[in-house]
């Protein structure tokens, strides 16, 4: 037998890959949600912040990179993970069932590779439409302290005037709220971060988390369809 | 027979598979006269005792000790590994479970790395495998010490030990919608990982066992947490935690 050598795309290696960047995306969740609450705020709020990320330059550009790897690899192991599964039962059986608690199977966690994939396109929408404009508006502008800045603000509030945008991403968020009550504990098992007392905690946690990341996010483009 | 006990009768749905070429198919049988306080290994018995009278080729299943602690007995049953009843062997099942007249349906432990030798019997010498690739320890570990000669503190020897409870009957890959050896492998590395024996070959055993784990052909883990409940001896997915982290220990010590 040839010396064993540590595996990115071993079975654990994925695991872990998987785990450390869905920590790292839930991290970056959590700032997208509080940044944007500025959005309740007004205009003025919501573009000097855009505007205060821009000025960032460079920075931004390597987080915007750094992110979009991360979305990539949490996907790529995920779709790897998924794939090898699919390999290792080729004949089931005719009845199967769950043996209940502790099982932590749910409807939520036998559907990470859909909500998953949905959450992928959604991502390459959501940056293409706001990011980069491409249903218009990137040339809006506004004043912002006699400066010309960029008026995103104008973009989410005329695109979430459309009701079948406000369909489509309070949709995904609630896919997303699904799709992150596994991943929370989930994500902190998979790198070895959890024992018998901190499970149910993470457990619980995920539950809140999840709940918290999904209404803060789909309430926005309610508020705004509603309100602005 | 008194009134006091009255026996039930059940209808079976039974995998019958002749050899591992063959495919299989579910069989449907009868069973009367069952004592609801014998075992369900017990019942399987009975059956096959009706078969052979009949003429007919009696329904292989594996078993031995029949009191929990060797892990050679173990069939789904109604779709769940050793039975409805968490942390309980196939042998420790009793009919009593199961309401009169009920029908209950019987298939092997299903994964590829577990392929089916015949009807409800399958080959899990893949887990023998893996513990060759790392399930030892290399110092001579002689017979059983005194008392209190080696450093090994009360907690520590019961954390190992409810690792080591492990009967490596692969409940915890049946009852896995990925049909992954994580618990199984988890649980050897950590019982060998507690105890001051086994770290001379720490970091080799996390990396050589997840190795022969996927050449196995092992699903990957979800952490749907299922084997847990299905494990007959309720080891823990803690097990399955300390394996990332060994696993992860091991890339910066190889």
């Amino acid at each position: 037998m040839s010396t064993p050598r540590f595996q990115l795309w071993s079975s654990v290696g994925k695991k872990l890959l998987t785990g450390i960047t869905g920590l790292a995306l839930m991290g970056f969740i959590v700032t997208h949600l509080v940044g944007n609450l500025n959005l309740f705020v007004g205009s003025e709020a919501f573009n000097g912040y855009t505007e205060a990320l821009h000025q960032l330059g460079g920075l931004l550009v390597v987080a915007e990179l750094g992110l979009a790897g991360l979305f990539l690899l949490h996907a790529v192991s995920a779709i790897l993970v998924w794939r090898d599964n699919s390999g290792a039962r080729s004949v089931q059986n005719t009845v199967v069932a769950s043996k209940g608690s502790p099982s932590k199977q749910t409807v939520f966690s036998q559907s990470m590779i859909v909500t998953g994939s949905v959450l992928l396109v959604f991502v390459v929408l959501h940056v293409a439409q706001f990011r980069f404009g491409i249903f218009g508006g990137l040339d809006y502008t506004t004043t912002l302290d006699g400066k010309e800045v960029r008026d995103l603000y104008r973009l989410v509030v005329e695109t979430f005037k459309n009701p079948a945008w406000v369909v489509v991403y309070v949709g995904v968020m609630v896919l997303l709220g699904g799709h992150l009550r596994h991943g929370f504990w989930s994500a902190f098992q998979s790198v070895g971060l959890l024992d018998p007392m901190l499970r149910p905690l993470a457990y619980s946690a995920g539950a809140v988390f999840a709940v918290a990341i999904a209404v803060g996010f789909l309430v926005m483009p309610i508020y705004l369809f509603l309100f602005a | 027979m008194t009134d006091a006990k009255k026996t039930r009768s059940y209808k079976l749905r039974i995998w019958r598979q002749p050899d591992a070429a063959s495919t299989g198919r579910l069989v449907d049988y009868e069973v009367a006269d069952v004592d609801p306080d014998s075992s369900f290994l017990e019942m399987l018995d009975h059956l096959n005792e009706t078969l052979v009278k009949k003429g007919e080729e009696p329904v292989a299943f594996e078993s031995d000790c029949r009191e929990g602690i060797c892990g050679a007995c173990g069939v789904c049953i109604d779709g769940r590994p050793h039975g409805p009843v968490t942390h309980l062997t196939t042998c420790g099942l009793r009919m009593r479970e199961f309401g009169d007249g009920v029908t209950i349906t019987v298939e092997p432990f299903r994964a590829n790395a577990f392929p089916v030798v015949k009807d409800l019997i399958v080959d899990r010498s893949s887990f023998d495998r893996v513990i060759e690739r790392g399930g030892y320890v290399s110092v001579n570990a002689g017979s059983a010490p005194d008392a209190n000669a080696l450093p090994i503190s009360t907690d520590m020897a019961e954390d190992a030990m409810d690792s080591a409870a492990c009967i490596g009957c692969g409940a915890c890959v049946a009852s896995c919608p990925n049909a992954s050896a994580s618990l199984f492998v988890g649980a050897k590395i950590r019982q060998m990982k507690i105890l001051p024996q086994g770290d001379v070959e720490r970091t080799r055993r996390a990396l050589a066992m997840v190795e022969q784990m996927d050449a196995e052909g092992f699903g990957d883990c979800s952490n749907h947490g299922e084997c847990e409940a299905a494990c007959p001896k309720a080891i823990s997915i803690e097990n399955i935690a300390t394996l990332r982290r060994e696993y992860l220990r091991a890339a910066f010590r190889s």
